[in-house]
């Protein structure tokens, strides 16, 4: 196998329909990535773009009508229901535009829950837990309920939670969707510093335009098809071209 | 390959107890639907259950006055009755069937991002069966309870203090058990359909699945 190390996703070919009634749609119509080891990727597209659908895939959250998708270079398709749930849990962290913590738990028991899957003891969990709570600025409310927390603060539990079994790989649909400018820049900070200090590849999919900056690449997806991807180089130009507008 | 995908993951019962009964103390008011909907059944069945074990023991041991005023009509009611209270249980597991129908379409988001955690779908269905059959118990305890009183009771009214001696308590307490653990089986039975067809989602489709 010509495994190059460092590829973390890799999707050959995916497409994506879906029945509309009787009309079939076809949202990813052949998607093709590779993605490294410690990557910041931003995935760029106008809505209904096919942006979440992708995520999905790459995530093993859904299934790909056609093509494949590897992460780690293992066939997702290939695992069975254990190994994928294990996937989902051990190797990627997911973050959501909704949050979506559990409703009835504290930030803590939110964030200890994959860690609880994962078998890790109870009181390593904690422990752990309280760390990547206070990573992420909110040690002081670790037993609050998301509806006693703000969006900001429900955003900062969902990626201590992403954290919790050390993924290589965080997938952040618009993580910053709901939420006001300078409470989503601290978040877009807050995942550069993970993937900076731990190593960790996020790939995010965002209209935010002050993603690009930190990213080191970007893939723009227009239509369910990769209409281009930009490294960081030329990046500049076009970044500066539009806050400049 | 095989050395980077492991499949070893856990949702030790203690934890699964915790997530259920913090549901069923949250969404109190869905838990008392299924309860209540228990609650009627197995007071019903309890009832009759109580009846029959007073009146076969009033039979066989009882003042002979009481003895024929029973053997009337007391194997014709038997049969209807058995008819009656199988109807009112298959009911009972409708009415538990289509709570939890609305139970896990609500929670349809949550299950979806437990998913993602890495819940399999076994751990789903664990937290909402242990959900359902403790709603189950409660209202089962609660309905046993209710029906055999109302029987004893309403024994003591017609034939007055001299039955005390004939009430078959013990066969009583075993038939009550028999009616909580069926009342609980129940209430499971009736919440695997819908657990199971919430379960299987795609974590995705769970998460878009709005209500
Ligand atoms: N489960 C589904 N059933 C039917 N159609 C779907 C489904 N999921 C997505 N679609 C359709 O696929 C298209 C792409 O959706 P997707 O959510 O991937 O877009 P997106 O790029 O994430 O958009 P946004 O930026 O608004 O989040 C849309 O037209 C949507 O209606
Ligand atoms: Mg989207």
């Amino acid at each position: 196998m010509p495994e190059k190390k460092d590829i973390v996703v890799r999707t050959v070919g995916v497409t994506k329909n879906f029945m509309l009634g009787r009309i079939e749609l076809q949202v990813l119509k052949g998607i093709d990535l590779e993605i490294n080891q410690g990557e910041y990727i931003s995935i760029m597209g106008p809505s209904g773009s096919g942006k979440t659908t992708l995520f999905n895939m790459i995530g093993g959250l859904d299934k790909p009508s056609n093509g494949r998708v590897y992460i780690d270079e293992v066939d997702v398709a290939q695992l069975d229901a254990f190994e994928l749930a294990w996937l989902r849990c051990r190797k990627i962290g997911y973050i959501f535009q909704t949050f979506n913590l559990i409703p009835v738990m504290t930030a803590l028991e939110n964030v200890t829950l994959p860690m609880i899957f994962a078998g890790t003891s109870h009181d390593e969990s904690v422990d752990k837990g309280r760390q990547l709570l206070e990573l992420v600025g909110l040690g002081e409310r670790i037993l609050h309920k998301p509806f006693e927390l703000s969006g900001g603060q429900q955003q900062r539990v969902a990626i201590a939670r992403a954290f919790a079994n050390s993924p290589a790989i965080i997938l952040a649909d618009e993580p910053t969707g709901n939420l006001d400018l300078k409470t989503g820049k601290e978040i877009i900070g807050l995942l550069k510093e993970m993937n900076r200090k731990q190593g960790v590849s996020v790939i995010t999919a965002t209209h935010d335009l002050k993603m690009l900056d930190i990213s080191d690449r970007v893939i723009w997806i227009r239509d369910g098809q990769v209409e281009r991807i930009e490294n960081r180089a030329d990046l500049n130009i076009q970044v500066g071209a539009v806050e400049g507008e | 390959m095989a050395k980077k995908i492991g499949k070893q993951l856990s949702l030790p019962k203690s934890e699964a107890f915790k997530m259920s009964l913090r549901n069923i103390r949250i969404r109190f008011g869905r838990a008392l639907v299924v309860s209540s909907s228990v609650f009627l059944g197995v007071a019903f069945l309890m009832s009759i259950l109580t009846s029959s074990t007073i009146t076969s023991a009033l039979l066989k041991n009882g003042p002979d006055a009481i003895r024929l005023s029973l053997s009337v009509d007391a194997s014709d009611y038997m049969a209807r009755n058995i008819w009656l209270v199988s109807l009112s249980l298959l009911v009972c597991v409708v009415g538990i069937t289509n709570s939890m129908l609305m139970a896990v379409s609500e929670r349809s988001r949550e299950i979806g991002t437990m998913k993602c955690l890495g819940a399999l779908n076994r751990f789903i269905m664990e937290i909402f069966l242990i959900e359902s059959a403790l709603q189950g118990l409660v209202g089962s305890l609660a309905g046993g309870l209710v029906g055999a009183l109302a029987i004893i009771i309403s024994f003591f009214f017609r034939y007055g203090g001299q039955i005390a001696p004939y009430v078959p308590y013990f066969s009583i307490l075993k038939v009550f058990i028999f009616s909580v653990v069926l009342g609980t089986v129940i209430a499971i039975v009736g919440a695997i359909y819908p657990t199971y067809l919430s379960a299987r989602l795609e974590p995705a489709e769970a998460i878009r699945r709005e209500v």
